[in-house]
């Protein structure tokens, strides 16, 4: 039962997009592994791509953002998604295989904090969310809703927007802080299940991608401290810095970008490339 | 020549029944020794009361399975509670009450249940059952152990009716007619004579069916909630919990291979196998016993 269950996972894992290329020998296959935040992303790109460019297959793995540098480090792949900048303890492995990753910013993601559509509460600190989240905060009453209780969700602790939210919300962005989610905090598979409880349940709190936001959730604003404004996550309030919880997304290459994956790279920052990332609701950089 | 060649013919086939039959006790404890090797160094990785704590964690090192065994047991045992009366009852039922065309019906509609995908009823039990769980109950939230255990009880039913089902069939029909010449009641000969007789069917049943729950992953997942809290208040049933399976299932894709969080999910799954082996191993002792004392057929 678990081995087929993991073949399984491992199966779901591995998605590949591949387009019946001309012949096989002019064909330049890149592989691109990474961050699970970005993989519907990267997948969107690659088939756009794919279909202009059928002489170049792409292929698209997840497993996490650690994992796909650590791929980028052994040198098994051309590019690592990732959703944080790279480690210096990572650069260093990489520097002793004779490798130099090099960053570029690709797009932007936010992360929205969600309640049920009939909770009266509008915003939200970054420290109220901390206690909300850590457990501190229990009831509604206390952050100005109705006296209910705070149901806590969250993604499961392995996804990037977990350890993300995490570090800049539950730590408020401080590394030596060890505070932990609450051992209540209900950790869902997937984004339906998020939204799905969100949209039925008027004591949920979640927060999700804010490209995975469906309009029948309801969107707090945050501030970062008491006296701080509160900001509404927007395209605009991402890509200038005032909506706090943000961050950018990354792709690392090996050395700089040579050939297939430098076009590659330049279409993906480019006006085609920057319109899928708005449409899989990230946030494109211009 | 001609003689031998039925008998070497006889010799093949049964030389491959035999293999057939190993292999699936060499496909176990290969399983096991899988298992072993990847989930045994988690015992020399972490300390024991780490393992044993009370706050998994594993992205701060923390392994605590304490909330996880109990979750497990807490949304097994609640199928059981619920799932027993209405397997028992739905099979006396079927044999013993409804009429030929009714059971005709039931029985194959009773196999369609135990064809429903396990992810099709997750799904149901988050969008449907969950809510209507949290506004009959008024609790916080509809994603509890209780749940999940009702997700499990529907999907155990299949097993516990059938197996319940043939144990009753095997009760001699001399012992109905014996009571019903007695002049007990219909009620009387089901309750005292039929599945006392039964009793050992019944049994096994019950351990089938906690053995189907027990290992259910993906329906439980989705509706109860995942958090790893340890199911200490009266009230328990009715919180979240998180079970061993949903760990290993929601952790496994994205832990990195050989790390102490892979060895400790391993180790959980020897857990888990254990258990569903101890549950087998009473499950069929059960049988035996009860086969050799009334020398009759009790399951099918």
């Amino acid at each position: 039962m678990t081995l087929i269950l993991l073949l399984s996972l491992v199966a779901c894992h591995s998605l590949e997009v591949d387009h019946q290329a001309p012949t096989p020998e002019a064909v330049t296959t890149i592989q691109n592994k990474g961050s699970d935040t970005m993989v519907n992303l990267a997948l969107a790109w690659a088939e756009a791509y794919g279909e202009r460019h059928p002489e170049v297959r792409i292929a698209v793995t997840g497993g996490g953002t650690g994992t796909g540098i650590a791929a980028l480090i052994n040198g098994t792949v051309d590019m690592a998604n990732a959703s944080r900048a790279i480690k210096e303890e990572e650069r260093a492995q990489a520097q002793a295989n004779g490798i130099e990753p090099v960053e570029h910013v690709v797009a932007g993601d936010a992360i929205a904090i969600v309640v049920h559509p009939s909770n009266p509460v509008q915003r939200l600190t970054i420290p109220q969310l901390s206690d909300i989240f850590s457990g501190k905060i229990t009831n509604w009453r206390e952050v100005g809703g109705e006296d209910r209780p705070i149901v806590l969700l969250s993604r499961e602790s392995n996804s990037g927007t977990h350890v993300f939210f995490l570090e800049e919300v539950v730590r408020r962005g401080d590394p030596k802080d060890k505070t932990l989610f609450s051992p209540d905090t209900l950790l869902m598979p997937s984004s339906e299940g998020i939204s799905a409880e969100v949209r039925q349940n008027p004591n949920a709190i979640g927060y999700d991608g804010l490209g995975y936001v469906t309009p029948d959730q309801k969107v707090v604003s945050v501030a970062p401290t008491e006296g701080e404004p509160y900001v509404f996550p927007t395209l605009e309030t991402v890509r200038d810095g005032s909506y706090p919880i943000a961050r950018p997304l990354f792709i690392y290459t090996i050395g700089a970008p040579q050939g297939a994956v430098r076009e590659y790279l330049s279409w993906i920052l480019g006006p085609e490339g920057q319109a899928i990332v708005q449409e899989l609701g990230f946030v494109p950089l211009h | 020549m001609n003689a031998l060649k039925p008998r070497q013919r006889e010799f093949f086939v049964e030389a491959l029944i035999r293999v057939a039959g190993f292999s699936a006790i060499l496909f176990v404890v290969l399983i096991f020794i899988f298992l072993v090797k990847e989930g045994a160094p988690a015992f020399w990785e972490t300390s024991l009361t780490n393992l044993f704590g009370q706050r998994w964690y594993p992205n701060e090192g923390l392994f605590g399975t304490t909330p996880l065994i109990l979750g497990s047991l807490l949304v097994t045992g609640g199928a059981v509670v619920i799932a027993l009366p209405l397997g028992l009852a739905t099979a006396v039922f079927i044999r013993e009450l409804a009429p030929n065309w009714l059971r005709e019906i039931l029985k194959p509609l009773i196999e369609v249940l135990a064809g429903i995908p396990s992810v099709v009823l997750g799904f149901l039990g988050m969008v449907a059952v969950a809510p209507l769980v949290r506004q009959t109950l008024n609790v916080p939230t509809g994603l509890t152990a209780f749940t999940g255990s009702l997700m499990l009880a529907y999907m155990s039913l299949p097993t516990i009716i059938s197996v319940a089902e043939d144990a009753i069939d095997a009760v001699p029909s001399t012992y109905r007619d014996g009571a019903l010449a007695l002049g007990a009641t219909h009620w009387q000969t089901i309750w005292r004579v039929i599945l006392p007789a039964a009793r050992s069917g019944v049994i096994i049943a019950v351990m089938l069916g906690i053995g189907r729950a027990i290992g259910e992953t993906m329906a439980v997942m989705m509706v109860t909630g995942n958090a790893a809290r340890i199911p200490r208040e009266w009230n328990a049933l009715f919180l979240p919990v998180r079970t061993m399976t949903a760990t290993i299932a929601a952790e496994m894709g994205e832990v990195a291979q050989g790390s102490t969080h892979y060895h400790v999910l391993f180790a959980v799954g020897i857990l888990l196998f254990l258990v569903t082996f101890l549950i087998n191993a009473v499950a069929s002792a059960v049988i035996i016993k009860g086969g050799a004392r009334r020398g009759g057929r009790l399951m099918g």
